[in-house]
């Protein structure tokens, strides 16, 4: 499978997390969606939600895809920031599962905090015990359906545990308004930096 | 493209206006004329038409042929037919040449209809704020009250984004191709170095030189060769070019020598042979002059205020005399109002010119955006 299929089958595991993503988001809001793919979870908010909805999309297919579902998608790479919109413009930036693959993680988050009022952060956790387990006893670097990459091809650069999360936002005046944690789509409450494979983070600024 | 047919063979016609045009300078055009096309079939609520915008040399004849043994289609044919990316079995397309212009529209070769002598170059500098209203006009005069669409690569872009600004309740969508909301100082540069070519000519004559039985070929030429350096990129002239010799070998003279100089000498001179030069000074001053952000003190948020159209808006990577940064300054100005826009950034290695070229991912593009747009 080349990166591309891998993605867009991580894209369809990810509507659990855009279920709940749902569950964050005021009806009427103005969403912005970092690395919006196909279009998918804007799709979905509009029809529930009948949100104002912006995606933002650097690859060529996806940005189609995402015209080609009437999604107003602007064409750009996040690593050169978010210049192009203003300050707290919208009511909600949303970055899906694009947080480790990103270079600039700080400077991005700083800037999604910049533009929308409240943002919504979903990451796989490389705390999860299976990921421990992978790489304690199996001594190879974890790989799983969150994370289907070999590490030479892999485009997360940028892992992170929900307790290195977590830190991140302490050290950086980020308010975690709200925090879930998934493991196969269920909620998980014991020990979420070591049962839980997927974190979600609604954050504001100070 | 063997499943995509060409609109055929179409005819210019030629719509004659008696109301006056005051313009943005404020000089009156007291009647004009303007020479269009059009492809595909009006429907029966007029609410499928688009009109196409030319840039700086362009002109009405869009897609087609005039005859069978044309040599070469309109300007854009590769986007406009039955089937293609602007598909004419469900739009009505319109192209127009411009006022100021020379290939039948009102302009420095027609005739002033006060000296029934041409107007020469006493015909009034136009703006692209001139040319929407004109273009407005041409709705009426063809019963449409709204169109579906505006579209227009580089100077038609600007256009466009005019339309959006100047009519809001008469524009659906506006495709802004390659283009920018004002011309940079280094882009104005440019165009003042084409007219001085021209008007130092000693054929110009101050603009006279139909009387004098003279052509500014010279300086037509130079602005041409000039303008074709900056619409292509290095690498796309590395490419086509590189430092190809024609004959192989240096001479150690000025004669042709580099493949390069016998392309800009043969765009040159055809242009110098086909071209008006009080024409070519128009566009060129119509561009410079186009920055709808001017009159509310740069800011191009508040200029877009009262728009209401639909954006595409679209830029090619290698493109420098219209960089993406412009187009994105103008993606910015309609996110500010929160309308609704798409902005692409299209990988090609064209330079200026990407927008006229028949990129498979640029056309899907376009393809995608108009099978959006409801008639």
């Amino acid at each position: 499978m080349g990166n591309l299929e891998k993605n867009i089958a991580l894209n369809a595991e990810n509507r659990a997390d855009f279920a709940l993503i749902t569950k964050w988001i005021s009806p009427n809001a103005k969403v912005l969606d970092l690395g919006c793919g196909d279009g998918a979870l804007l799709t979905k908010l509009r029809k529930t939600h009948n949100v104002r909805a912006y995606g933002v999309e650097k690859d060529d297919a996806n940005w189609l895809n995402a015209m080609n579902n009437r999604i107003d998608v602007i064409q750009m790479d996040l690593e050169s920031g978010l210049s192009g919109f203003e300050a707290q413009s919208f009511d909600v930036v949303i970055l899906s599962q694009t947080l480790q693959a990103v270079l600039n993680t700080e400077a991005i988050v700083k800037e999604m905090l910049r533009v929308g009022r409240e943002v919504i952060v979903t990451f796989p956790n490389f705390g999860y015990w299976r990921y421990r387990f992978q790489l304690a006893l199996g001594g190879h670097m974890p790989v799983s359906d969150n994370l289907p990459y070999q590490w030479y091809d892999t485009p997360n650069v940028h892992l992170c545990t929900i307790h290195d999360f977590d830190e991140f936002c302490r050290k950086s005046d980020i308010v975690i308004q709200e925090r879930l944690v998934l493991t196969d789509k269920e909620a998980v409450h014991f020990m979420p930096n070591m049962m839980g494979a997927l974190a979600m983070y609604r954050l504001r600024s100070k | 493209m063997s499943q995509h047919s060409s609109v055929g063979i179409v005819a210019p016609q030629i719509a004659h206006f008696n109301e006056p045009l005051t313009l943005k300078s404020g000089q009156v055009l007291p009647q004009f004329n303007l020479i269009y096309e059009t492809y595909g079939e009006l429907n029966a609520d007029k609410s499928n038409a688009v009109l196409i915008c030319h840039a700086l040399s362009g002109h009405h004849h869009v897609a087609g042929k005039h005859s069978e043994d044309d040599k070469s289609p309109g300007w854009w044919d590769n986007l406009i037919g039955p089937g293609k990316p602007l598909d004419t079995n469900k739009f009505f397309v319109i192209g127009l040449n411009n006022l100021g212009g020379c290939h039948g529209s009102s302009g420095p070769l027609s005739t002033n209809p006060d000296t029934d002598r041409p107007w020469s170059a006493n015909f009034p500098i136009v703006t692209v704020e001139d040319w929407v209203n004109s273009q407005a006009r041409l709705a009426d005069y063809l019963g449409i009250k709204q169109l579906a669409a505006v579209l227009g690569g580089s100077l038609g872009g600007m256009q466009a984004l005019q339309w959006s600004i100047a009519y809001p309740e008469r524009i659906r969508n506006a495709l802004v191709i390659a283009s920018a909301p004002n011309l940079t100082a280094q882009n104005i540069a440019f165009n003042e170095v084409a007219r001085q070519a021209i008007i130092t000519d000693p054929e110009f004559y101050e603009g006279d030189y139909y009387n004098h039985g003279a052509v500014p070929r010279r300086g037509l030429r130079i602005a041409r060769m000039l303008g074709h350096i900056t619409y292509l990129s290095d690498d796309a002239m590395g490419t086509k070019f590189g430092r190809k010799l024609r004959d192989g070998a240096i001479k150690y003279g000025f004669d042709v020598e580099f493949e390069m100089e016998s392309y800009l000498r043969y765009q040159g001179d055809k242009f110098a042979g086909e071209f008006d030069a009080n024409t070519y000074l128009r566009m060129t001053r119509a561009l410079d002059y186009f920055d709808p952000a001017f009159e509310h003190g740069g800011d191009l948020s508040a200029a877009l205020s009262k728009v209401t159209a639909d954006f595409l808006v679209v830029s090619f990577t290698s493109d420098w005399r219209f960089s993406p940064a412009r187009s994105r300054e103008i993606v910015k100005a309609l996110l500010d109002n929160e309308l609704s826009v798409s902005y692409a950034e299209v990988t090609a290695a064209h330079g200026h010119d990407a927008f006229l070229m028949p990129d498979a991912h640029y056309h899907n593009i376009m393809r995608a955006y108009f099978a959006k747009i409801e008639v």
